[in-house]
This record gives structure tokens, C-alpha cells and sequence, in this order.
């Protein structure tokens, strides 16, 4: 560190890399010191005094958590399906060769390669046409729709760098296709088809502009967020997101704990 | 991939072995298919039908719509938002070029210099994904209040008289201009630019550094001759994943910017929810589709990597 001026240019990545995680953390850091604010007014965008309030009663605001609840099931439920139809592709894709294989690649990627708004504005058309009345259910047909996409990617490029030999191996020892699926298909498959069930249900719980689109009078938890934009901001909807980040992080970093630890297990 | 020209030493192929299936065996993948591909067709494909015959109706609330084939409506929606569409593309496009000057540091200091912390910083680029983007974004208004530490600091060095000068900014606010517009679809999306890098980024073999450092490349040169090269399938479609999303956005013009910063998506999200303009709003989403068509498929053939999909 003779020269802080070679110093700087030797670390000028890292110094970079860490101010852009400090953009990415910063709006994370300013949600969790408001949600131990007691703002005066409706809005919770200047700093008051210090309160434990908005934690110790997080579900004191009308409607929030149903909407939270709502949001969660229509996550939960949109995964589930969007995982066991989106890995089902992803399997044909990979293992079989088949007639009209690059139009149902094209059909996949497209939903990915469209503003999500043009999505959202001809689902309503369909939806105003036929004259489906706009709710609960229409939020999981578009959220099941949008999800596929990405866990079929995700399936696909774990399927793609599968060794099919450890198949023909289990074949050989005389499982039969049942058995080698759910014996070995299955669980090497696995970090795959839980990273697309992962980014569905992320994608489907924070979906705004399409659910805008299609919910109707239903409020999901975005929907709730968006209205009190307009209306004002308890500090509640603060206590959520910051919770929310905190059980991201715990959550992933056990799942890497858990991956890490199956590799050294795992002999070479 | 054809496995007959392969020299005999060649690794075993990742190939399924070739059998001759029966009928009921070749009939797997399409019963795979079947209800994913029906899923896709009910309720992406055929919306896109139906919005295309709202795009060609004429009517009011009133009277109801009917079919009449007035192709007018997308000159007419064109020419009277072109402004709208200029103004979402130069956004979109200011906020990919920003999220990757951004991301590239970051990525490459996940790939190569992280060590033990890579998983960390990995789960702390993911975890934006799990939080509300709204509550985040929300957040942006406080960050950049009027007189608040940012803005001030950003006044103090000048900042501010540049982007004013470029016309993002007005006065000593950073809210409610096309700045704060900006900042906010470039938070948003650079998780989608920075996840691509990284992944395109780790596959590098380090030991390509080590042979070009070998051959006298100073640091920049290697990065301008092997890195950079090597990372862009992860460039062109982290560019993408973060350009068309954000063309159709309409949240942040909504929340952090004013009535002069409205983007295509407000107008569309407007005419169909509160205006019920049908045609129009059918109209304009799908010029909004072939732009970013047109666009994107240029992109790709000029980059030259069509194998990214």
C-alpha cells in the first residue's frame, strides 16, 4: 500500500462490485429502519421517532394480511402446478427427439421475451371477452402461465448437464423405468426443478402488473402495497418486508448449506 | 449433434441411446407435453388472438365493441403516443446500459475474487427477489426525498447541474424527474443483469487469464480480448432479461416519477383499467410488442449469439 493510487486501480472491481451491493441493499436497509418508525402523518417516507408498535401488532392493519395470505396460496398453488407442468416439458424437451420440437421451444420462450404488460392486457382481453369475472381465479391461471416458462428453463439446464449414463446404469441393473426415474432421474434432477419451483413461487408472490390486470376486486399483497401508495403507508406493510428478507435470506443460505454439504458427501 | 463423425477416442456422447421405440414409447413426449403446451395455447396464445381482434374494433362502453377491421386505431394510438414510446424506450434503454456498468463489477467479483464469501454475495443479489419489489421501491421515495442526504450530497458535487443540463432533472429534486425514473428500473432489474454475467462469467476457465498474462497481455487487455469476449452470452441476455421488462414498466414511472415522465406502460395500464378504451389500449400493446420484437431480434443477430435460448 506504498501508492494508494495503484492500490485503487488493483481494487477498483471490488470497490465497484461492493458500491453496486450497496445500491442493491440500500432500499432493504431503508425498509427496515421505517418499520421501527411512528410517522405523524398517513406516510411513512420521513423519519419520526423511534417505535416498537408496528412489530409487536404486524397484522394491525385492515385487510393486510388477508391479502398477505392471499398471496401466499396463490403461490403456493401457482408453483405447484407450474413445477409438475413445467418439468414434464422440460423432460420431453431434453430426452426426446420429436416433430414440432423448435415451435414448442419458441412457444416456451416467448412468454420470457414479451413485456410482462402485453401479457397482462391480452389475458384481460381474453378474459373480458368470454366474460370471466376477474378473481382469485383468473390471478392463477395468468400466474401458472407466466411461471412455466422459467421452470422449464431452470429444469432444462440441470436435465441438459445430466450424465444419462447413471440411467443406462440403473437400467442395466435390472430397475425398470419406474423405479430409475424416482431412484435416479429424479433426485439428480432435483436442485434443478427446485431452483424453477423456487423462482416461481418468488416470481408469482411478488407479480404486480400482471395481477393488476387480472384480479379484478381481489387484493393480493402487491395489490395492497400498490393501493397504499395512494392511500398512505402503515408501517406494517415495512414490518412484512423487511421479515420477508430476512426469511429469503435464512432460507436460501440453508439451502445452500444443505447443497454444500451433499457435494462433500458426495465422493468424486 | 451427430454422433457418426466423432473420432474414436471422443468421449462417451451425452445422447439417449438410439432404440427403436414402439408406438406407445414414441407417444411419451407428447403425453409430457400435452398439458403444459395446452396451458400455454389457452392462455397465452389465444389471448393474443383475442387482443387482436380488440385491436381491430370499433364501439363504445355503451354500445359494446364489434370487429369492424379499422386499422386506424394503430395510426392514430401511434401518433398520438409516440412520445410515450420514445420516452419507455430511452428510459429502458439509459437503465440497461446503467445496470450494466453496474452489474459487470459485481458479477465478476462474485466469479472470481469472492472466495469464501461467493454465496453470501450470491444470496444477497437473490434475496431482492423473495421482498416485496413494491415495498423497495417505495423506499426509493424516501431515499430520494427533497432534502434529503442523497440529494443533498448530489447537489454538493454537481451532480445534479449535469442532469439537469441533460434535461433528467429539474432544479435541486431528484423525485418526481426522469432521474429518479431511471434509478428505479435500474435497481429493479439488475438482479436480471447481474445473474446471466455471473453465470457466463464462472465458466471461464481462470487459467485463460493465466495464459494471457503469460504472453505479456497487460490486465485491461486481457479483459478486452478474453474476458469480455467469453462473458457474452451472459451480456446479451442479461441486456435482454433487463431491456424488455423494463420497456413495459409502469410501476416506477408511476411511484417515483410526475405526469412528464409517463411511460408506454402507464398509458396502456391506463386506457385498459380506468379510461376502457379497448381498442387503443390493444393497439398500443401491441406496437409495444413488435418494437421490442423488431428491436431484440436485430440485437441478437447483431451480437451473434442465437444459441442463448
Amino acid at each position: 500500500m506504498r501508492n494508494p493510487l495503484t492500490w485503487l486501480r488493483r481494487n477498483l472491481v471490488v470497490i465497484a462490485g461492493l458500491g453496486t451491493l450497496a445500491y442493491m441493499i440500500l432500499p432493504n436497509v431503508v425498509v427496515t429502519v421505517f418499520s421501527f418508525n411512528n410517522p405523524t402523518g398517513r406516510f411513512n417516507y420521513a423519519w419520526q421517532e423511534f417505535s416498537l408498535d408496528a412489530w409487536k401488532d404486524p397484522c394491525g392493519v385492515a385487510d393486510m394480511c388477508g391479502s398477505l395470505s392471499l398471496s401466499l396460496q396463490i403461490a403456493l398453488w401457482s408453483t405447484l402446478v407450474a413445477t409438475a407442468l413445467g418439468t414434464a416439458i422440460a423432460f420431453a424437451l431434453v430426452r426426446y427427439r420429436f416433430r414440432a420440437r423448435g415451435a414448442v421451444n419458441s412457444l416456451i420462450f416467448l412468454p420470457m421475451a414479451m413485456p410482462e404488460i402485453v401479457m397482462a392486457a391480452s389475458l384481460l382481453a381474453l378474459f373480458l371477452n368470454m366474460g370471466i369475472e376477474l378473481g382469485f381465479w383468473t390471478i392463477l391461471i395468468a400466474h401458472i402461465m407466466f411461471c412455466l416458462s422459467f421452470v422449464v428453463a431452470a429444469v432444462k439446464a440441470r436435465v441438459l448437464s445430466m450424465d444419462p449414463r447413471l440411467e443406462e446404469a440403473a437400467r442395466d441393473l435390472y430397475a425398470g423405468p419406474v423405479q430409475t426415474f424416482v431412484r435416479v432421474t429424479l433426485p439428480i434432477a432435483a436442485p434443478g426443478i427446485a431452483a424453477g419451483a423456487l423462482l416461481s413461487f418468488a416470481l408469482s408472490f411478488d407479480d404486480f402488473i400482471i395481477t393488476n390486470f387480472n384480479s379484478g376486486n381481489t387484493v393480493t399483497f402487491p395489490m395492497f402495497v400498490w393501493g397504499s401508495a395512494q392511500r398512505g403507508t402503515p408501517v406494517q406493510i415495512n414490518v412484512i418486508g423487511t421479515a420477508m428478507f430476512v426469511i429469503a435470506v435464512l432460507v436460501v443460505l440453508a439451502g445452500q448449506m444443505v447443497g454444500n454439504r451433499r457435494k462433500k458427501a458426495q465422493p468424486k | 449433434m451427430t454422433t457418426t463423425a466423432a473420432p474414436p477416442q471422443a468421449p462417451a456422447s451425452t445422447e439417449p441411446p438410439v432404440h427403436k421405440p414402439s408406438v406407445r414409447k414414441r407417444l411419451v413426449p407428447y403425453w409430457l407435453l400435452l398439458p403444459g403446451i395446452l396451458w400455454l395455447l389457452v392462455f397465452f396464445v389465444l389471448p393474443m388472438v383475442y387482443q387482436a381482434s380488440t385491436s381491430v374494433q370499433t364501439g363504445s362502453l355503451e354500445e359494446g365493441f364489434q370487429v369492424t377491421w379499422h386499422f386506424g386505431t394503430y395510426w392514430d394510438a401511434f401518433t398520438e403516443y409516440y412520445p410515450q414510446f420514445l420516452r419507455s424506450l430511452l428510459y429502458a434503454g439509459t437503465a440497461t446500459v446503467l445496470c450494466l456498468l453496474l452489474g459487470y463489477p459485481l458479477a465478476y467479483l462474485i466469479a472470481f475474487k469472492a472466495g469464501r464469501w461467493r454465496n453470501l454475495l450470491l444470496v444477497l443479489v437473490i434475496a431482492p427477489f423473495f421482498t416485496s419489489f413494491l415495498i423497495r421501491t417505495l423506499a426509493w421515495k424516501t431515499i430520494l426525498a427533497d432534502g434529503g442526504p442523497v440529494v443533498a450530497v448530489l447537489n454538493n458535487i454537481g451532480f445534479l447541474d449535469v442532469t439537469s443540463w441533460l434535461g433528467m432533472t429539474e432544479g435541486d429534486r431528484v423525485l418526481a424527474t426522469p432521474l429518479a425514473v431511471v434509478c428505479g428500473l435500474t435497481y429493479n432489474f439488475l438482479p436480471f443483469m447481474i445473474l446471466p454475467l455471473y453465470s457466463s462469467l464462472e465458466r471461464i476457465d481462470t487459467r485463460l487469464h493465466e495464459a494471457a498474462g503469460d504472453l505479456y497481455a497487460r490486465p485491461a487487455t486481457v479483459f478486452r480480448k478474453v474476458t469480455f469476449p467469453l462473458s457474452m452470452p451472459g451480456v446479451v441476455s442479461g441486456t435482454l432479461l433487463t431491456f424488455i421488462p423494463a420497456s413495459g414498466d409502469y410501476v416506477n414511472a408511476e411511484l417515483l416519477g410526475s405526469t412528464d415522465t409517463r411511460m408506454i406502460g402507464n398509458v396502456i395500464q391506463s386506457q385498459y383499467l380506468r379510461i376502457l378504451d379497448y381498442p387503443t389500449a390493444a393497439a398500443l400493446s401491441f406496437i409495444l410488442m413488435a418494437i421490442v420484437l423488431i428491436m431484440v431480434t436485430i440485437y441478437i443477430r447483431r451480437a451473434g449469439t442465437e444459441d442463448l435460448v
